[in-house]
């Protein structure tokens, strides 16, 4: 078996890991391993804006944006680390900039920017000016300027190199192993850091806005390794997907003047959320449009809505609205200006429903995003293996695999393109810091076992069940039971289901058998990766008898901070998940209603 | 309505050479054909290898050749195509299985015009401005998302896989017109090449296969007219 040694191992190739090899890659021997072309990675989906109070059109301050999000992850999140990310946040923008990406420009020349849900102006409640956009490509913008970098400071990369496993010795982490998709072949890396930069698992449900390739491995591996996850139950549904697609519509449409219409033609959200109305948090959102269908106000009694983005609509709820402009003048908008800030929605919406949004309403319903839970780590991405904050040497996650927390129950739009700049910025400094202090840890003989044995039962099993069938019934069960509202038998129900699933795996058999590019071997692991999140997520949903951020319950339809102001740590054993709690860190903001 | 597929075949374990195999697929009008390979390797042939990951055309994963033009499988519904279907792997890249192809030389090209930005500060206080009309000039050029469609659907290309080719181009293309940009001269010179812009025969091809509506023989003009030139206005 080769085996390949670096000082610093970044597992995944998107924004988080990319902004980790850029700084790495200056003060030790790095590799980034990506199962994918780092390109085609899922940061380059996100569309809408990062999140930074730069205040270019108009007042906007640092704090402001930590109490939004404080408030947006319904006091669950993490204040110092909020802090941390939201007052870095200005200086990383720039130095995005600074590395060439090309965000959409103010008429001064300075970086635009829009007003985006839970966004506000602390002093009037109104939304603020806040993400920095390159029209509703900025995730696409973010992940070309980053790779451009890595190519240009010459980083390491293994693309189409795929991690199963963790290596750890003496506690401490040691390096991966990896498949090989060209050949087959499991490779072992031996590293003194190892970073997980893995990305989400939106593909645990059914109507997604994620990518294939968004299957959890990272948090799935590190818990096989006996290493919790956080805060799994808070997994967030995106108001505004393509009906039945899932294909994500950025909460930018209403950044512009969107609005979202019931059948009756009818502005629901300022009866949700009288003053910041469409662009309350995401969370508050999605029940809405949940509320709105279940008294049979979806379109034609299916279950979607409209956003409507016609200039007419927007003009016509801004004027009710008086919305204006940051110079104060009146805010409307023309035909060629939605062309001009929204181009790939027009473009989805057309190549997808036939719809023209400049005259048209899309047809949207919530879509599963965003993992807030995930590998519990510190500020300094460092990751936690308990509840008391014991740190794991070596190991380190940032982006959205990771738990800071940042984003608590429920995360703000444009904060998770902030995530992966500041803590995948943080994860390269941290690790290569690290490596200049450490030596390599000797890596134990039988590293490569346990994959082997999982490769090796996936190619010899029974073959009586279908992984398309399980996928498909795991998907279905989490979605509607496991989602936008939830309730105990319902919960408990799709725990069953999911675990029941899963012995039913272990009677699957690949079907491709051969080596060179068996991404029918690979695809039948991601599930199995789903599974394990899938059923650690439903654990951790039922135990936690309250509502929430993203964790709605019809049976406990309160916060109830006395009893739950605290985050989940869920370990997974053989049929079960051990559950443990641990404070949240509270600094400047005490928990208090949460209203938009 | 039943859709009947032609797929290309060649698995280098077994194969001595490429063949075709043939499955029917009931479909909505509205699927796309990646939905169709995802069912035809869930039920069917769980051999059939392909690459894709966000299917809905924004990581340039599924470039194909579908019914003999180069698109991404997950931006074309069986309504555009009919319900007669042959996929083929993209030409010109070695096929390493099916419909995948080694992405390296394709990626060697890219990395070959400096495809990063020159200039900025280490650690800047503000923004470096630029006017909403420089920010316009490259615009279209910083949709590309590398999925070597149009590329590998130019002739040129075909005929000599030393040509940079249009995506390489797409990408010198922009920074060379970023105004913040300060290595323009070292990649015109780059592209000022047998291998360069003069392989460039505007045949249009690339400008139909871009899934992201890029006008890359117009981009591919911007370059030759500096060069002819040695001006970026």
């Amino acid at each position: 078996m080769k085996t390949h040694q670096y000082e610093v191992l970044i597992i995944g190739g998107g924004g988080a890991g990319l902004m980790a090899a850029i700084y790495a890659s200056k003060g030790a021997s790095t590799a980034v391993l990506s199962k994918l072309y780092p390109t085609r990675s899922h940061t380059g989906a996100a569309q809408g804006g990062v999140g930074a109070a730069l205040g270019n059109a108009e007042e906007d301050r640092p704090d402001w944006h930590t109490y939004d999000t404080v408030k947006g992850s319904d006091y669950l999140g993490d204040q110092d680390a909020i802090k941390f990310m939201c007052d870095v946040a200005p200086e990383v923008v720039y130095e995005l900039e600074h590395m060439g990406l090309p965000f959409s420009r103010n008429p001064d020349g300075t970086i635009a920017q829009r007003p985006f849900g839970g966004h506000t102006n602390n002093n009037t409640g109104k939304p603020v000016t806040r993400a920095c956009y390159a029209a509703d490509r900025t995730g696409h913008m973010i992940l070309q300027t980053l790779y451009q970098q890595c190519v240009k400071n010459k980083v390491t990369f293994f693309d189409e190199y795929h991690v199963v496993d963790l290596i750890t010795a003496n506690g401490s982490a040691a390096g991966v192993i990896a498949l090989e998709l060209a050949t087959g072949e499991l490779h072992i890396f031996h590293g003194k850091t190892v970073i997980f930069a893995t990305g989400g698992h939106g593909r645990v449900w059914e109507v997604t806005s994620n990518a294939y390739a968004y299957t959890g491995d990272g948090v799935a591996i590190t818990l096989r390794r006996g290493i919790p996850a956080e805060d799994m139950e808070f997994f967030q549904f995106h108001p505004t997907g393509i009906y039945r697609m899932g294909i994500l519509i950025t909460e930018g449409v209403r950044g512009e003047g969107g609005v979202l219409l019931n059948n009756k033609g009818e502005r629901f959200m300022d009866r949700y959320a009288p003053t910041v109305k469409d662009l309350a948090s995401r969370d508050v959102v999605s029940r809405a449009m949940y509320l709105e269908m279940q008294d049979g106000l979806g379109i034609n009694g299916n279950r979607y809505l409209y956003l409507d983005v016609t200039p007419e609509t927007v003009n016509k709820y801004a004027a009710l609205d008086g919305r204006t402009r940051p110079d104060g003048s009146a805010f409307r908008i023309t035909a060629e200006e939605i062309l001009s800030k929204l181009p790939d929605i027009i473009d989805f919406c057309h190549t997808y429903l036939g719809v023209d949004p400049v005259t048209q309403p899309m047809p949207v319903q919530p879509t599963a995003h965003y993992a807030m839970g995930g590998i519990p780590t510190n500020a300094r991405t460092e990751v936690f293996i308990d509840e008391k904050d014991t740190i794991m040497p070596g190991l380190y996650a940032a982006g959205e695999v990771a738990c800071v927390s940042v984003h608590g129950a429920n995360r703000l739009g444009t904060n998770s393109l902030l995530d992966i700049v500041v803590f995948g910025k943080e994860a390269g400094l941290r690790a290569a810091e690290f490596s200049r202090g450490a030596s390599f840890q000797p890596l134990p003989e039988d590293a490569a076992d346990f994959s082997c044995e999982q490769f090796d039962r996936l190619r010899n099993g029974s073959g009586k069940e279908k992984a398309a069938d399980i996928a498909k019934e795991m998907k279905e069960v989490m979605n509607d039971h496991v989602g936008v509202f939830r309730v105990e038998d319902g919960m408990a129900m799709a725990l069953d289901k999911v675990r029941e699933l899963k012995e039913r795996y272990k009677e699957v058999r690949v079907g491709d058998q051969g080596d060179v590019y068996n991404t029918d071997l690979l695809n039948i692991w991601e599930l199995s990766n789903l599974l394990d999140l899938a059923e650690v997520t439903a654990a951790s949903a039922l135990a936690r008898k309250e509502s929430r951020g993203a964790h709605a319950r019809d049976d406990y339809q309160e916060r109830d901070d006395k009893k739950w102001m605290k985050h989940t740590m869920a370990w997974l054993e053989d049929n079960e998940v051990e559950l443990k709690y641990k404070p949240v860190t509270i600094t400047d903001y005490k928990p208090k209603k949460r209203v938009y | 309505m039943k859709v009947k597929l032609k797929i290309f075949r060649y698995d280098p374990e077994n194969d001595k050479k490429p063949h075709y195999d043939k499955f029917v697929v009931e479909a909505e009008p509205t699927d796309r054909i990646l939905d169709l390979l995802e069912w035809i390797k869930d039920y069917q042939d769980g051999t059939i290898s392909y690459r894709r990951s966000c299917a809905h055309g924004v990581c340039g994963s599924d470039a194909m050749r579908i019914n003999g033009v180069n698109r991404l499988a997950c931006k074309v519904l069986v309504k555009d195509v009919g319900t007669k279907v042959t996929v083929q792997p993209i030409l010109g890249l070695p096929i390493e299985k099916d419909l995948i192809v080694d992405m390296e030389p394709f990626f060697d090209s890219y990395k070959s015009v400096m495809p990063y930005f020159v200039g900025g500060e280490e650690n800047p206080q503000k923004e470096q401005l630029q006017s909403p009309e420089d920010r316009e000039r490259f615009d279209d050029t910083t949709k590309c998302i590398l999925c070597a469609a149009c590329t590998t659907s130019c002739p040129s290309f075909w005929a000599n896989g030393e040509y940079v080719g249009p995506a390489a181009m797409v990408n010198a293309h922009r920074f060379i017109f970023d105004s913040r940009d300060q290595a323009a001269a070292e990649r015109l010179k780059v592209l000022n090449d047998q291998y360069g812009v003069y392989r460039c025969h505007t045949i249009f091809n690339c400008t139909d296969a871009c899934p992201r509506e890029i006008q890359v023989t117009q981009a591919i003009g911007d370059l030759k007219k500096a060069i002819a030139t040695s001006r970026l206005d």
